[in-house]
């Protein structure tokens, strides 16, 4: 495939981890901050590929694992009024909440169970589909996840900028939107963080460029290298990553160049800013982050779900006290550390979203460990 | 008193030539005979042998029965939606799936059933073209329909139609492909590219344009089936590649076998416009349906007369080898990754649902 097999040559990725293999000469955690880059490396298998001494950690750029439990449980209760179609990218619809559908008194704990019990749920590939579903609909509301990282947010945000140009009032976003660098700087300000260097998420630097990521590189005095998906990106960006460690280098690299422009994407970053604006948001497993989402901005914000059905709003949720992927999305530990691994927690009764998202690292591990057994 | 005048007097209720399914069509009495007589039995009938209309088929099996061959039955129920897409529709895909169900047994596919469930509202039209689809799957098979059934539902109680079909056909002796024989040192082979089928819906339904039109693959395998059991009899396993993909199919075979597979991810052939619209969605072309496709598990010392006689038929021109069949890791299938990796192919959890990013 042009533009891809180049990406996956076999000799060309052997010479890549050759030379990481020559340059490596003690221990290093790697963080690779998205999902998508977890799932290439554990679905092409580049992590039993690399030396010993380089140990990659899973970081919490999957949209799908971070995304609150409150927000799922409010996603649950509005796909189950009769007055809403409820839209999301397919991705969403096995995230298990803890809502209990009042009409039959089960507990309808993921999109898709709502959907079996009555709910209107539909799976979009864009924003813009859930318009049109709002436009044929006009005596319902349609209310869209719109879930995800910087990636997301610009198509998220011109669909709210054309309801307001349509005056589709029945159009609505419950808006989970969270950011990289706040997660970045919260990883580094744990204390027992052990991530000597990042490969940053190269989707996200296309829409914000790089320069976001230099004051962090200063501060915590740690090499950041934007890097895209395929297995020769990522050899190439681990390679990056490990020259800048051994020669004690801690600057920002774009390994991604061909997708992600330094400054990124200009048009883009301005729907970001006119539709959003940066707000404290929580985090699944992790906690609120300062500043490390966005909410509509206060011109939009009559398509904000939860300020449009406000009892869904003030909603709140427990989650579950086994669960530990908190931890493991901060690279704090490993999915087989988790004592519920594999045991209360599997890809078909998942506790946390890291087992539920394909791009999830406990679900990717519950995959690879099984080789082994 | 009032006179009441019935002369020419017209019942205005009518009975008949709906452009649409209505209830009445179910319900037993003329509308459904109706139907059944002028759409459904002149279609399926065979050159000169009209399709009885009586409760059950009275089926003429060959004389070969009597020689230790035995009678193979398999039932399948059809609900794809959009019933019409590039390469086949619900009535072709409701023969195919049947017939190759019995194929992949070994079985020579002989007679089949056709039931139909309908929704108030289907045209007309759109029945009657796929009526005749399935009339025409059924002769390029070799195989004929000879009994069925037929029920309406309301309006919103079904999806267009649905379609049930069973099937029987005639297993001969010392054909025998079942996952018991699965041996470690055999070798998988596939009759050609992965995906078109789950990829053809999927882009139709989420009105997805690629520069290349992708087609499904829905195609009788009993043909194919046939001359690589000629080529080798001693054939271990075959499973037709339905839904879940080759991941499904080569999951249940090391599972049901106990043996480990493993495959070559780079033999696997994959259209380019297929893995494309993989790599957009976020698929992996293992997990995606095909409808003509197939999996054959041959001792290796067969391979390539087996893989010959597939490069010899219509339906077997891409065939290759992707794999082998392995004592370490039972029950699991490795994929061994173009980089030289290897990871578990796992059975996909429910629906395959596009990523977000």
């Amino acid at each position: 495939m042009k533009y891809l097999d180049e990406y996956r040559d076999a000799p060309v990725v052997r010479n890549v981890l050759a030379e990481i293999k020559r340059t490596v000469t003690r221990p290093w955690t790697l963080m690779e901050v998205c999902g998508g880059q977890t799932h290439s490396i554990i679905r092409h298998g580049l992590d039993q590929l690399l030396p010993e001494q380089i140990e990659l950690v899973h970081g919490p750029g999957c949209p799908v694992c971070v995304t609150p439990l409150e927000l799922i449980d409010k996603a649950l209760v509005l796909a189950a009024r009769p007055d809403v179609i409820f839209t999301s990218y397919g991705d969403m619809l096995r995230v298990p909440g803890t809502f209990v559908y009042a009409k039959t008194g089960t507990q309808a704990n993921d999109l898709f169970s709502v959907k079996s019990q009555g709910g209107d749920v539909r799976i979009v590939y864009s924003p813009l589909d859930a318009l049109k579903i709002a436009r044929e609909n006009p005596y319902k509301t349609v209310v869209f996840f719109a879930v995800g990282f910087e990636t997301t947010a610009p198509a998220n945000g011109m669909a709210v900028q054309q309801a307001a140009r349509e005056g589709l009032d029945n159009f609505c976003v419950l808006v989970s939107h969270v950011t990289v660098p706040p997660a970045i700087t919260a990883i580094m300000e744990a204390p027992e963080t052990r991530v000597n260097g990042f490969l940053a998420a190269g989707h996200v630097c296309t829409i914000m460029g790089v320069g976001e990521y230099r004051p962090l590189a200063e501060k915590y005095r740690i090499p950041i290298v934007v890097t895209g998906f395929e297995p020769l990106d990522l050899a190439y960006g681990i390679l990056n990553v490990v020259k800048q460690l051994e020669a004690g280098a801690y600057e920002v690299e774009n390994a991604y160049a061909r997708t992600a422009p330094n400054q990124g994407n200009l048009a883009a970053q301005k729907v970001i800013n006119e539709v959003f604006e940066a707000c404290d948001r929580a985090w699944r497993g992790i906690g609120v982050i300062p500043q490390s989402g966005y909410r509509l901005r206060e011109k939009y914000v009559k398509f904000d779900a939860e300020r449009r059905f406000p009892d869904v709003g003030a909603m709140q949720s427990i989650e579950s006290d086994i669960c530990r992927s908190g931890e493991v999305l901060q690279g704090l530990l490993k999915p087989d550390q988790c004592p519920a691994f594999g045991k209360q927690c599997t890809p078909l009764t998942p506790l946390g979203a890291t087992m539920v998202s394909s791009e999830g690292a406990c679900a990717a591990y519950y995959k690879y460990g099984r080789i082994q057994d | 008193m009032t006179t009441i005048n019935l002369t020419n007097f017209v019942c205005p209720l009518p009975l008949r030539r709906y452009p649409q399914i209505v209830m009445g069509h179910g319900s037993g009495g003329q509308m459904m005979n109706e139907l059944i007589e002028h759409l459904f039995a002149p279609v399926f009938a065979g050159a000169g042998q009209p399709v009885p209309l009586s409760d059950a088929a009275v089926l003429e099996l060959p004389d070969i029965l009597a020689n230790g061959s035995r009678l193979a039955f398999s039932a399948d129920s059809f609900v794809v939606s959009p019933a019409i897409f590039p390469g086949g529709d619900i009535g072709s895909l409701a023969v195919h799936g049947t017939v190759n169900d019995l194929a992949m047994m070994g079985a020579q596919p002989l007679y089949l059933s056709a039931s139909f469930i309908l929704e108030e509202g289907l045209s007309l039209e759109t029945l009657g073209q796929i009526v005749q689809s399935m009339a025409a799957a059924a002769q390029i098979a070799g195989v004929r329909i000879v009994t069925g059934d037929t029920k309406v539902v309301e309006r919103g109680h079904g999806d267009g139609l649905y379609i049930n079909t069973n099937g029987v056909g005639i297993l001969p002796p010392g054909i025998n492909p079942t996952p018991g024989r699965v041996t470690p040192g055999d070798v998988l082979l596939v009759n050609g590219p992965l995906g078109d089928h789950g990829i053809a819906i999927m882009s139709l339904r989420a009105g997805l344009q690629f520069e290349t039109q992708i087609v499904s693959d829905s195609a009788p395998l009993n043909g194919l089936a046939a001359e690589m059991l000629k080529a080798c009899p001693d054939l271990h396993a075959m499973r037709d590649l339905t839904r879940g993909g080759l991941a499904a199919a080569a999951n249940e075979l090391a599972r049901d076998a106990n043996v480990g597979l493993e495959i070559e991810e780079t033999a696997v052939p994959v259209q380019l416009a297929v893995a494309g619209a993989c790599e957009m969605l976020g698929l992996d072309p293992l997990h995606v349906a095909n409808e003509g496709k197939l999996l054959a598990i041959v001792p290796a010392g067969s391979a390539e007369v087996v893989l010959a006689a597939m490069h010899n038929h219509p339906l077997g021109q891409q065939a290759a080898l992707i794999g082998r069949v392995t004592e370490t890791h039972p029950g699991v299938v490795v994929g061994r990754t173009a980089i030289g990796g290897q990871r578990v192919i796992d059975l996909p959890a429910g629906e395959l649902l596009p990523r977000i990013c």
